[in-house]
This record gives structure tokens, C-alpha cells and sequence, in this order.
């Protein structure tokens, strides 16, 4: 059974950065983020009720649906795109394997 | 000039507790937070989300939390300085730091607490071109004092509570002509608010133009702001009002603090944890989110045992000569400064 994953970040700066997560630690990408250093904010703590965590699915992984409250904190972000996420509703799992995700910018 | 022993930046939880341990060594303290109410993040992010993490409250909602504080340090009459944010700080030969707001209001002290939580709550401001040239001419990200805008044209942008509310409380006044604009058509507020704005502007009350956006702002011959919206799918349109309020919500930002000469690291201040959370400057205190020290954890319940803490080193610092003891509120109660 795998119990890491492999998750590739494009920083601001156009900087790859190969992330490791475990995926039995009940962990989201953004916490991974934080973890790793990459600037992200997490305002909220991950409850989708700001953006700090936004980024662009760059990949082409099938990711578990948006919710109601993640596509109106989106949606108020002047820069999002159709791949946009935000990375605190995504929890590392197998299904994340091999993502890739792009920082969107600062707000 | 307010004059206080300790001043404390930021009134979220962290801040608020500070009143309350500094009262028990009757030190008085004075709150300033760029918010216009207390209780930082707990009042403006997550009100209604509960909290589980607090001792003895198996779950809390965030405002409850802020408003058992509020009466908890209620005996200790602290002053409070809202919606203004901390800007300067000096600090005088004789040892008191006077901490100026970016509204000029001045206030001295001899200990500074910083419990500014991730910073000073900004608004989001849209990608506009020339944005900057029409605040507080014509364009606001607060409404203070909306009776200032009676009679005038107005167009509110955004998709949040702040929006909604604000879009249907000038059209219940019936003295303004309303547009509210929102990129999409789905409204992040309380649905009653979304039922009466679409109620109100199919009654014609209210302009509603959702899947828009401004682009674009300047200023008419007659005066008058002229917006332009972009539609989706449409061509542009330009909208005449008199002020343009867009409500994209408050981010927090470090801000001015980060000048202040403080130990900075990761977005944070740095303290002396193994003893009683000061600052590389001697009087300076920094507790909760905003600080930082190896094996940091930013939980509310961390911030109220650092506020503990820092008061009692505080106390020395103010009063070098006089011994204190630890007393315990179980024994000898809760003395206001009143009585």
C-alpha cells in the first residue's frame, strides 16, 4: 500500500518544487504547502473561507468536486481560471499521485 | 493623547485576554485594532464556525468566544482605538513607547503588547487601473458613516455579506440610486440577503448586474465617476455614479509592524519564548499568531498562556522595584478598577 504521494509545485517564481506527503495524516495540500515552506497563507486554516491557499491544477487529475462555499471564495478571486482550486479542500489521497499544481498569485 | 500601562495591538482573543491577566496585576490597557470591532479573525473570518479547542467549551462559536472575553475583561474598563491601525511607534527618553495610528490618534505607554494575530485586516482591492487616485475620493472600502451618502448615486461591487447588506440597506433607504455588480451569479452571503436583493431588483429598487465587473475608472466632465463594466459575453458598458464601493472583503497583512525595528521571521515576530515573549526591543511584547519561537503552535489557547506569561515580565518592566506574587482569582476574586 503506498502511504506517500508525489505532488509537484510551480512556485511564483516559476521554481519546481517535488513535494513527498503522506496520505494517512489526514493532511490537505495546503497544509503540504505550508509544510514545505511555499508561500502560501492559509488564512482561514482551511476552512475555504478566504484564498489564500489558491492554486492552478496543472495536471490533468481527475480531483473531487468543488463545493458551494470553494467556487464563491474562487469566484471573488480576480484571478482565477477554469483550473483553479482551492488547496485546503484538496486532501492528499492516492487519487492526488503525481499532481501538479501551479501557486496562483499573491492576493 | 490616551496614556495607558500597556498598549495592546490587535483586540482578537489573544489581545482581549492580555486586559484581563494585566488587570489582575492592575495594569490598564488599551486595545487598538484596525477592525471597528473586537475579536480580530473570530469576528471578521469564522463568526459563526465553532471552535473545539478551547479548555472547558467542548465547542464554541467564534463570536461567543469574542463576547465571553468582552465580559470576562469587562472590571478591567479597557479603552479601545477601533478601526485604526497601529502605523508608528516610538520611543521617548524616559522610556514610554507612543504608538500613533494612521488616523493620528497618539497613545503612550511603557509597555507595548503586539497580539496583532496574521496583521492589520486590509481590504482587497480590485485589479483597477488608477484605482489608487480616487480612494477616499469617490471610491471606498468601508463605508463608516453612510449617511455622508445620501441622495447620491452609488454602485456597491462584490459578492459577500458586506455587498448584500450594504446594497440593501442604501436601497431600504430609499435615498440613493443602487447597482450592485458581482462576477458571478452565485452570492457567497445569506441567502435571505440574495432573496431580497434579486427581490428588490426585480421591483426595480435596485440595479442588480451580475457576470460583471469594473475594468476600468475615471472621472466625467460633470464630475461624476464613470465606471466601466464589463459584462460576460457582452460588450462593455459604462455606469455614471457618484461612489463606487467595491466590498471584496479584509485580508490580513503584517503592515507597519514589520518597520518597527522587530526580529522578523517568516511573516512573523520573533520572541523570547524560554522566558516571557518580548521582542529584541526591551518593552515590547509580541503574543498569539503574530510571533514566533521554535515549536510555535498558532492556537488561540497558546495565545492566552503567553498573555499570561508576558503580563507578569511586563509588570517588572514597569515596576522594577515592587515584588509581585502570583495570586490566584479562586481566592481572592476579580477586582475591577471601578470598585
Amino acid at each position: 500500500m503506498i502511504n506517500e504521494i508525489n505532488i509537484k509545485v510551480i512556485d511564483r517564481n516559476g521554481e519546481l518544487h517535488n513535494l513527498k506527503g503522506p496520505i494517512d495524516m489526514n493532511l490537505n495540500v495546503m497544509e503540504l504547502l505550508k509544510i514545505n515552506e511555499l508561500p502560501v497563507e492559509g488564512t482561514c486554516g482551511g476552512m475555504a473561507m478566504c484564498a489564500s491557499c489558491h492554486v492552478y491544477v496543472v495536471s490533468d487529475h481527475i480531483l473531487p468536486e468543488k463545493t458551494f462555499d470553494e467556487i464563491a471564495m474562487l469566484e471573488e478571486s480576480w484571478d482565477m481560471q477554469d483550473n483553479s482550486r482551492l488547496s485546503c479542500q484538496l486532501k492528499l489521497s492516492e487519487q492526488l499521485e503525481g499532481l501538479t499544481i501551479q501557486l496562483a498569485p499573491e492576493q | 493623547m490616551i496614556q495607558t500601562d500597556i498598549i495592546i495591538i490587535g483586540a482578537g482573543p489573544v489581545g482581549l485576554f492580555t486586559v484581563f491577566e494585566a488587570g489582575l496585576l492592575k495594569l490598564k490597557c488599551h486595545l487598538i485594532d484596525a477592525l471597528p470591532q473586537p475579536g480580530g479573525q473570530c469576528a471578521e473570518i469564522y463568526p459563526k464556525k465553532p471552535i473545539y479547542d478551547i479548555p472547558g467549551y467542548p465547542s464554541i462559536l467564534a463570536k461567543d468566544l469574542v463576547e465571553k472575553l468582552l465580559e470576562q475583561i469587562k472590571p478591567f474598563s479597557p479603552g479601545y482605538t477601533l478601526g485604526e491601525s497601529a502605523e508608528t511607534i516610538k520611543k521617548d527618553d524616559k522610556g514610554f513607547f507612543h504608538v500613533t495610528t494612521n488616523k493620528g490618534t497618539i497613545h503612550k505607554a511603557p509597555v507595548v503588547a503586539i497580539a496583532g494575530g496574521l496583521g492589520v485586516f486590509t481590504p482587497r482591492k480590485p485589479p483597477v487601473l488608477n484605482l489608487s487616485e480616487f480612494e477616499d475620493n469617490g471610491v471606498n472600502y468601508i463605508i463608516k458613516d453612510p449617511s455622508v451618502f445620501e441622495n447620491k448615486e452609488i454602485v456597491i461591487s462584490g459578492g459577500g455579506d458586506s455587498a448584500l447588506d450594504w446594497a440593501l440597506y442604501f436601497t431600504e433607504k430609499r435615498k440613493h440610486s443602487v447597482t450592485l455588480i458581482h462576477r458571478s451569479e452565485s452570492f457567497r452571503a445569506h441567502n435571505d440577503s440574495v432573496q431580497k436583493a434579486i427581490d428588490y431588483s426585480q421591483k426595480g429598487w435596485m440595479k442588480l448586474m451580475l457576470n460583471a465587473e469594473v475594468k476600468e475608472i475615471n472621472r466625467d466632465e460633470n464630475q461624476k465617476l464613470n465606471l466601466n463594466v464589463n459584462i460576460k459575453g457582452n460588450e462593455n458598458t459604462n455606469i455614471k455614479c457618484d461612489n463606487w464601493f467595491p466590498l471584496f472583503g479584509l485580508t490580513p497583512k503584517l503592515g507597519p509592524i514589520a518597520n518597527w525595528g522587530l526580529e522578523i521571521e517568516k511573516n512573523a515576530i520573533k520572541v523570547n519564548n524560554a522566558k516571557d515573549y518580548s521582542t529584541n526591543i526591551d518593552g515590547i511584547y509580541a503574543i498569539g499568531d503574530v510571533n514566533t519561537y521554535e515549536g510555535k503552535l498558532k492556537l488561540i489557547l497558546c495565545g492566552f498562556h503567553e498573555a499570561a506569561i508576558m503580563v507578569q515580565s511586563a509588570f517588572k518592566h514597569i515596576y522594577p522595584n515592587k515584588n509581585n506574587v502570583l495570586k490566584y482569582t479562586t481566592v481572592t476574586g476579580i477586582t475591577g478598577f471601578d470598585k
